[in-house]
């Protein structure tokens, strides 16, 4: 057997790397599973922080709900344009309001309303407790013995969980405003015929999905950006890594939680 | 009242505090110096728990607090009030809010004598004008001020101050420390620790002082012994001079 003079074998260091990340990962994974139980510990504790639970359920609704309103309407009339142009061919304008009711309320609306509100009102969480981690704030909180989680988190889940899936419904509604204004102005379909296919096709069953997704995607916006915005570095780019950190993050795990939940309710529950 | 036994602390390969052995007395005005990165502000977060050791005990008021879990650490973490390098007030609450936030979250009192005790101490920090602001419209010393405030609201056994009048005008550093004799004299319980770099206000105010170097204590005693002492390392920290005995990094 013929080995070279001097045989070594070196791990790549691309490979070397990519495992180190991958190690950090799961660390990091493992923390964050850490911090879910806590939330949920927390949760129990008292006091029940109902003034900051409901300064956070205004906060998040007025920060939002124009650009859900603005946002709502221009999807549910874009779609309403696309369905009605296909539908026409077979002479089926009357579904456009069923179809994309459908589609409003299964998927559209969670998923627009998670990403708005991920923008709006996750970063705002991320920004505002990472400038409290940074100067100090979130220290000063646990040296007077004041759980950061019980106070800081805790009432910016529940808020959220209370507040965005309400906030999806008006999405879902408004959406079928803008069809409704699609299929009378532009397609010229009847209104009684609108309704009545509207209401054939869209069952509350397909309201709950929407809803009860957007139920999952609130917990989600809320924990990831409240916890990047707790984890901060110090110094003042902290606070806008945090931001940006929170917001890419919360979508991944949106459009991840989304095809798991979409995925279980197709194979099992239907 | 506070000691540590052989307390090593590391952050990776940095070593901060190495074997490290204090004795705090109670009732007393105790300064820590030690020059920027010395780890006086690491040995603080160990006395209230905020960081634990590598190594070694701390005994706080008699009890061990590496016994304790993670809840009770936060139950005994009351006995103490912290002035924070720069405040940390809390942004979003007005001066008065800041200041009742340790009562209304450790206290059983009503709302009458909860505000009563806040607006005393408003008065004896001097505040009482400025109660209904908000931390940004704030000076430095008065938000230095509004955070010894909140730190002496729920009448804590241990104060602790971390770096109280690093980088203010000499005024405030002179009113700061007049505070901290006051509050020192009229609790006679009340044990001060005040980390800080100034020599001058430690000979001035204190009964007792430590001087970290390099993760120990270099010398530790009453403001005299630090006059008269022969140390290098101490008189080198006296004179400010960056020749001598002492490391930098
Ligand atoms: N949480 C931490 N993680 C890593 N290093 C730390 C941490 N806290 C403090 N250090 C390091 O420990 C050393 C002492 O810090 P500190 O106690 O804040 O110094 P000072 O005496 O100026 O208050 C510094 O070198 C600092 O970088
Ligand atoms: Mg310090």
């Amino acid at each position: 057997m013929n080995l070279p003079a001097k045989f070594s074998f070196e791990i790549p260091e691309p490979i070397l790397a990519w495992m180190g990340s991958a190690v950090k990962r799961v660390e990091l994974s493992g923390r964050f599973i850490f911090y879910l139980r806590e939330i949920f510990q927390q949760m129990f504790r008292r006091p029940f922080r109902q003034k900051i639970l409901f300064q956070q359920i205004e906060f998040i609704g007025n920060q939002s709900v124009f650009i859900i309103l603005l946002t709502g309407f221009a999807t549910g009339a874009v779609f309403g344009l696309q369905i009605g142009g296909v539908f026409t061919v077979f002479n089926a304008e009357g579904m456009i309001g069923g179809a994309t009711g459908i589609a409003l309320a299964t998927e559209l609306a969670p998923l627009m309303t998670g990403f708005l509100l991920t923008g709006r009102a996750g970063s705002a969480m991320t920004a505002e407790i990472a400038i409290m981690k940074v100067n100090e704030q979130v220290d000063a909180m646990e040296a007077m013995g004041v759980h950061p989680i019980h106070y800081l988190v805790v009432p910016r889940v529940l808020a959220s969980m209370i507040i965005m899936p309400f906030l999806c419904g008006i999405f879902m509604f408004i959406g079928v405003v803008g069809v409704y204004s699609i299929g009378v102005a532009v397609f010229h379909v009847d209104e009684g015929v609108f309704y009545e296919k509207l209401i054939n096709l869209v069952k509350p069953a397909d309201i709950m999905t929407g809803l009860r997704k957007m139920l999952i995607f609130s917990f989600i916006i809320a924990a990831i950006s409240c916890r990047t915005g707790l984890a901060a570095s110090k110094g003042a780019e902290g606070v806008g890594l945090a931001t940006t950190n929170a917001v890419v993050r919360t979508l991944i795990f949106i459009l991840l939680a989304d095809f798991v939940i979409s995925y279980i309710e197709v194979r099992w529950l239907s | 009242m506070i000691y540590f036994q052989g307390v090593s602390k590391a952050f990776g390969s940095h070593v901060v505090l190495d074997e490290l052995d204090l004795d705090i007395p109670k009732g007393k005005i105790t300064f820590i110096l030690g020059k920027s990165g010395e780890g006086k502000s690491v040995t603080i977060k160990h006395i209230m728990g905020l960081l634990k050791p590598d190594k070694g005990r701390i005994i706080v008021d008699g009890f061990d607090i590496s016994d304790y879990s993670k809840d009770e650490v936060r139950l005994y973490r009351r006995k103490f009030g912290m002035l924070f390098q720069h405040a940390a007030l809390f942004d979003s609450m007005t001066v008065l809010d800041n200041v009742l936030f340790p009562l209304r979250e450790h206290t059983v009192m009503s709302k009458k004598s909860m505000l009563s005790r806040a607006n005393e101490v408003l008065e004896q920090t001097g505040l009482p004008h400025i109660k209904r602001k908000f931390p940004s419209e704030l000076s430095t010393g008065e938000k230095k001020r509004v955070g010894l405030a909140r730190a002496l609201v729920a009448k804590p056994k241990i104060l602790l101050y971390d770096e109280p009048t690093t980088g203010m005008d000499p005024l405030v550093c002179e009113m700061i420390d007049k505070l901290i004799v006051e509050v020192g004299n009229t609790e006679k319980e009340l044990t001060s620790i005040v980390i800080s770099h100034d020599l001058k206000a430690a000979l001035a105010t204190s009964h007792n002082i430590i001087m970290l170097y390099k993760g120990k204590v270099a010398l530790s005693g009453s403001p005299d012994e630090f006059r008269s002492t022969k140390d290098p390392i101490v008189r080198q920290f006296f004179s400010g001079k960056i020749e001598g005995p002492m490391e930098f990094f």
